[in-house]
């Protein structure tokens, strides 16, 4: 018998430009985008998900790709950190972390941005998050606002261990205000 | 409203992603490395067996001490990786597998068939064990033990006591970007890209590994994700990736698994302090002990200095500061953000808190009463110290004044809401560095040191003293930093970056203006350059102690029900110099609050007494604060005129955040329920207690 | 993490006809536990049957007032759905309270009942451990234990499970609908977790090569309902002690309850003992500390983990007095 097949031809749509690659089938998201595509900005922290450095968006949502096997994203929309800006023109929210200093050391950074470009879609399509009022949980789908609280809550999957976590939540207030 | 000061220079590549880390340079023909930890807490490897791994698809080698390059001694011995058969602790790395890929490297380290002949292990630190002894000297390189007056009668003799011990758990650092090395040899070169807090030691370092000319290596650091001491002093990945690499005679790139640092870089060693305080009864110390015990490893010795703080701190005629120290079958502890005075100051801000419940005294009052213009151990006057304006100047801004002492007075229906603060400090370091300046005609300048950024905005505030010193406009000045083959300067470490790179760069600038002058103020065609070195200038020992300070306080709320903290404002005022960037000063001051807070509520490993290996390893498991946990955090700072420091008037910010924080949230936790919990973290264990509810 | 083969499945009895055919098959869902594992070495499947893309992702009001969930649905998907927040709030908050945005954006519905606990030698490939590695031993119960267990644990498991939603689905009577080579059956959710027993390997009562591919919950009970974690980290922590209640109050006296408690047990721990106690008692603070303790004397805590019976009792006794409070006074929905 024929050992099965360990490797499998994907397809990633990546920041608009579409990429086909001959990926192991143990390959992630993150290791296809830093690996075989050189897009090193979204970043390993902990490989586990456990730590948020590696968000993107996948087919528009947030997620960790550290997780995600390359092979069952095969077809998948991905816009990474390298995705953000238009030319020179800086994404409001990378301006605004520039502005508000909201980030030090830069490794969690993309993953922030990626994340709060993510959850203010999420809040703006009225999903809500585990602080959003009750009663106001009924009245779905409005908008949730994103008070500080709701964006501290939002965004805790994403770990600055420089402690920027004030200034990031200055800057996505910012961009949301 | 966004803090005044230059926004970071390298920030637009941070928010962009195009900054490159360590583990984001890809050479030609790259293999990627994955270590082998030991699986026995202290034994000896009896066989490796590689077949399995080598049988990988994709293997290309497997490394242990049978095959790996030999390597020289060192002062470091947990550098000294894959050169003999012996496992000093859990976790030490015993085989290195080497791989096309990240997925065969990984596999290949699974399959890796490790025999060890297992001995009895002692993994867990108690305060009487036997084999503690009191080191000369501790961390960094200050005695281990001063005695002054006499400790014994004064307490015996003081109205007022206090005699408290405070412990906690390892802690470990985590920067959010795991230690990686991208390694390759050239011609007899190596160059390494290595996620490090200071390339010539790591180049210094690997010269007398390998036997080499430090000329023939080139180590970068040109960014680097976070290092909070773990990457102060060359830590194992650098060696194992130079190894591997020329074994493979291949580029290699390593970068260690989250899970695996707990082991391998270094961590705050698990602390027992006792302190004991006497006092007249107006709350004025006169007799001060503060004894603290340690571990160590068997590799290398580290004592945290936690009781040096109580050397500078506050009057104390009649003193006792020591250490113990015991080197068990764990892992090497480091550096951690402010070694010895992040634990230390946690002992003595809490002791003195008891001390101000004992006297009835205010405990910003008395803070106040025992301040002290000279550093007590020393008896050398402070070139300025500002600890009572912190003080004042935080109460103000806080509502200090308005505060009900008695624990258990406020509440917020099933919250209890109380108020703490305590002191900051941190010693003021610099060391030798040396740097380059160079002018175009046209004008535009280029400065050459290495510095490196770990997140503290480096590059940006070299910019600033630059042209400064120069009199030109920031953007006329170019930074190279982040590499060996820069004019060599000390790390970022011990809050002595900036103090000891500015000057330097001051002093070059200084040279270079002179040598425009000398040529009439004119620049001829090749430019200008100028080098300076500060070897020569900075005293060995200096007339003046030299500190910042100051003052945190912290309101918290105890969820009764559940014992669940969370800290609700952390206002801190700091005495640090001038303050040359504001805008990433307040965040380093920030930063070091919420590391502060993850010390006070979250932070703690247990050591395995059976396995010997610190249980919470991930970040999952071992909890840093998160957003949620973090709000109402402000830093503000007293402008500090400073004429014996350096040429700029600064001290170092990198630290002195998470000195206090601790004691400020404990001793807010104190105030909201009366529970008097001296072991961190504050978990809801220890609230609650017997009754129905916390407290 | 070992090679493995890779299909994707094109219809649920095609996915479950692959892993049958495979000793060492598994189905992929959103792969947020199942990928964490084969990292750690814990999971090493040879061959990943991919059901993400299967059209079980529908969310849909059933016949008799209840709630059909697909095993895809997502977890934020589902938390967000118009009838979850607004007729079965305490699931809503339950998915919400756990892991991330970013994980509960890609974890399904299935996946998450069928997580794995996170006991620290579970996950620890070079230490012993009976769910692992059956006979080997349990060194949680006197090592690092904490987070572990205080109810129905084994000599051979102190293992908890992780599940935040699945404590909101046993305090709602969920039921659970699977799909194996052998047909159709739908098993209660309470009956759906195991004990860990003599068989700490087995977390759920599914069968080789079973897929859930729902979840179904009855009309919302009467009254109001509510989720409740303690943790230490205020956000992306797992729960120290959770509860989860349903409580129809009418004259002051207790009509109805349903109480379950998370992170105290191998399973969501439903509380009967509290339940009973609590039928036609005044809806008092004595009546539901009475309940809670009754139901926690059974608890046999480890060293280190006897507080999660006292927090477990004041979350119970703390979350059924706010729903029993009028509306507006409480804290819960």
């Amino acid at each position: 018998m024929e050992p099965p097949e360990t490797t499998s031809t994907v397809t990633l749509r990546v920041n608009g430009v579409q990429h086909s690659l001959d990926l192991d089938h143990r390959t992630t998201v993150l290791d296809a985008l830093r690996e075989h595509l050189g897009l090193t900005g979204a970043k390993k922290g902990c490989d586990h998900a456990q730590c948020g450095a590696c968000t993107v968006l996948v087919d528009g949502r947030r997620t960790n790709s550290c997780l995600l096997l390359a092979v069952a994203h095969d077809g998948a929309e991905v816009t990474t950190v390298e995705g953000l800006a238009e030319g020179d023109a800086l994404h409001p929210l990378q301006a605004a972390f520039l502005e508000r200093d909201g980030f030090q050391c830069g490794y969690c950074t993309p993953g922030q941005l990626c994340s709060a470009l993510g959850m203010i879609a999420e809040a703006g399509a009225g999903a809500p998050s585990l602080v959003t009022p009750p009663a106001e949980a009924a009245l779905s789908p409005a908008p949730v606002p994103l008070s500080p609280e709701e964006i501290r809550e939002r965004m805790s999957g994403n770990l600055c261990r420089c402690g920027a976590y004030g200034n990031i939540v200055a800057a996505i207030e910012d961009v949301t205000r | 409203m966004s803090t005044p000061g230059p926004v970071r220079l390298e920030g637009r590549e941070k928010v962009t992603g195009t900054a490159r880390y360590a583990a984001e340079h890809m050479p030609p023909g790259m293999a990627y490395a994955w270590p082998v930890p030991a699986a026995v807490p202290r034994g000896r490897v009896v066989a490796i067996d590689a077949g399995a791994a080598l049988a990988e698809p994709g293997a290309v080698a497997v490394l242990t001490h049978e095959n790996a390059p030999r390597l020289k001694e060192t002062d470091d011995g947990a550098l000294l990786v894959l050169q003999n058969d012996r496992v000093p602790h859990r976790g030490w790395y015993v085989a290195l597998a080497v791989a096309e890929t990240p997925e065969a490297a990984r596999a290949m380290a699974a399959a890796v068939r490790v025999s060890y002949a297992p001995e009895e292990h002692d993994v867990v630190l108690t305060p009487g064990h036997p084999r503690l002894f009191a080191p000369d000297v501790v961390n960094p390189g200050i005695p281990g033990s001063r005695e002054r007056g006499d400790f014994d009668s004064a307490y015996a003799s003081a109205p007022v006591r206090v005699d408290a011990t405070y412990t906690m758990r390892a802690l470990h650092n985590h920067p959010m970007e795991p230690h990686a090395t991208t390694a390759r040899w050239e011609d007899g070169r190596l160059v390494a890209y290595d996620s490090c807090q200071g390339a010539n030691a790591v180049q210094e370092a690997l010269a007398g590994l390998f036997g080499m000319d430090k000329e023939r290596i080139t180590v970068v650091a040109e960014h680097v994700g976070g290092g909070f001491g773990c990457k102060g002093t060359p830590r194992p990945q650098v060696v194992l990736a130079a190894m591997a690499a020329r074994h493979t005679s291949r580029p290699v790139r390593l970068v260690l698994p989250r899970a695996q640092l707990a082991a391998i870089v270094g961590h705050r060693a698990p602390l027992v302090q006792r302190v004991r305080l006497g006092a007249g009864e107006d709350g004025e110390i006169t007799a001060l002990a503060h004894e603290v015990t340690t571990q160590t490893s068997t590799v290398r010795e580290f004592v945290e200095q936690a009781a040096a703080p109580s050397r500078a701190m506050y009057v104390s005629p009649n003193s006792r500061t020591t250490h113990r120290v015991v080197a068990l079958d764990v892992p090497s502890p480091s550096w951690m953000r402010a070694p010895g005075e992040a634990p230390g100051m946690f002992a003595l801000e809490c002791a003195m808190d008891e001390l101000a419940y004992a006297a009835g005294v205010d405990p910003v009052e008395l803070r106040v009463r025992n301040d002290s213009a000279a550093e007590p151990d020393s008896g050398k006057p402070y070139s300025s110290r500002h600890l009572v304006e912190c003080l004042r100047e935080g109460a103000r801004r806080f509502g200090w004044d308005t505060r009900d002492p008695r624990p258990r007075s406020r509440a917020e229906g099933r919250l209890l809401v109380g108020t703490g603060a305590a002191s900051s400090c941190y010693p003021v370091f610099h060391m030798p560095s040396s740097a380059e300046v160079h002018v175009t005609e046209a004008g535009r300048y280029r400065v050459r040191i290495n510095a490196t950024d770990i997140g503290t905005g480096a590059r940006t505030v070299v910019a600033v003293i630059a042209a400064e010193a120069l009199g030109v406009a920031l953007d006329r000045v170019a930074i190279e930093i982040g590499s060996s083959d820069l004019p060599a300067a000390w790390l970022a470490g011990g809050s002595g970056g900036t103090g000891s790179w500015g000057w330097a760069v001051h002093k070059a600038c200084r040279a270079l203006i002179e040598m425009v002058e000398g040529r009439g103020g004119t620049v001829p065609p090749g430019g200008l350059t100028a080098t300076a070195d500060t070897t020569g200038d900075i005293p060995s020992d200096p007339p003046h102690a030299m500190a910042s300070f100051g003052a945190q306080f912290a309101e918290v709320t105890v969820d009764t029900d559940t014992g669940e903290v969370r800290v609700r404002r952390l206002l801190g005022v700091f005495a640090a110099g001038r303050i040359l960037n504001a805008r990433t000063a307040r965040s380093q001051f920030i930063g070091g609050m919420t590391m502060g807070v993850g010390m006070a509520l979250l932070e703690g490993s247990t050591m395995d007494p059976r396995f010997g290996d610190f249980a919470e390893r991930d970040l999952a498991s071992y909890h840093v604060p998160t957003h949620a946990d973090i709000h109402g955090i402000e830093a503000h700072w007293i402008d500090e005129t400073d004429p014996v420091l350096n040429p700029m008037g600064s001290k170092g910010i990198g630290e002195i955040g998470i000195v206090g924080t601790a004691a400020a949230v404990a001793n807010a936790v104190h105030h909201a329920t009366g529970v008097r919990v001296r072991d961190l973290p504050i978990t809801p264990e220890k609230l609650l207690g017997g009754g129905t509810g916390a407290g | 993490m070992r090679a493995f083969a890779y299909e994707r499945a094109g219809g649920v009895d095609e996915a479950i006809a692959a892993v049958a055919a495979s000793p060492g098959g598994m189905f992929l869902g959103g792969g947020t536990n199942l990928v964490d594992l084969m990292k750690l070495g814990v999971a090493s499947p040879g061959l990943l049957v991919d059901i993400g893309r299967l059209p079980l992702t529908e969310v849909r009001e059933t016949p008799d007032g209840g709630l059909h969930i697909g095993a895809n649905v997502r977890n934020s998907d589902l938390a967000a759905h118009p009838a979850v927040r607004s007729r079965y709030p305490a699931l809503s908050q339950a998915v919400l309270a756990g892991a991330s945005g970013q994980i509960r954006n890609t974890a399904t519905t299935g996946g998450n009942l069928l997580q794995r606990t996170r006991c620290l030698y579970f996950q620890d490939v070079a230490k012993p451990c009976n769910k692992r590695e059956p006979g080997s031993g349990c060194p949680a119960r006197e090592g690092v234990h904490r987070d572990l267990a205080v109810l129905g644990h084994s000599p051979m498991c102190v293992a908890t499970h992780p599940s935040d939603m699945a404590v909101a689905l046993a305090a709602l009577d969920a039921v659970v609908h699977l799909r194996g080579p052998g047909g159709e059956r739908t098993v209660p959710l309470c009956d759906f977790h195991r004990l860990p027993g003599d068989e700490p390997q087995r977390d759920t009562v599914i069968e080789p090569a079973e897929l859930v591919v729902a979840v179904g919950l009855p009309a919302p009970p009467a009254g109001r309902s509510a989720y409740r974690k303690a943790r230490d980290r205020a956000s992306y922590a797992f729960a120290l002690a959770s509860v989860a209640a349903v409580l129809d109050v009418r004259a002051g006296v207790v009509e109805e309850v349903r109480l379950a408690f998370g992170g105290l047990a191998h399973k969501p721990w439903r509380a009967r003992v509290a339940e009973e106690a609590l039928r036609g008692a005044p809806a008092t603070e004595e009546s539901f500390a009475r309940a809670a303790e009754a139901e926690l004397a059974a608890a046999e805590p480890l060293r280190e983990n006897g507080f999660k019976v006292r927090l477990a009792r004041n979350l119970a006794v703390r979350m059924l007095g706010d729903l029993a409070a009028p509306a507006g006074e409480g804290s819960a929905s």
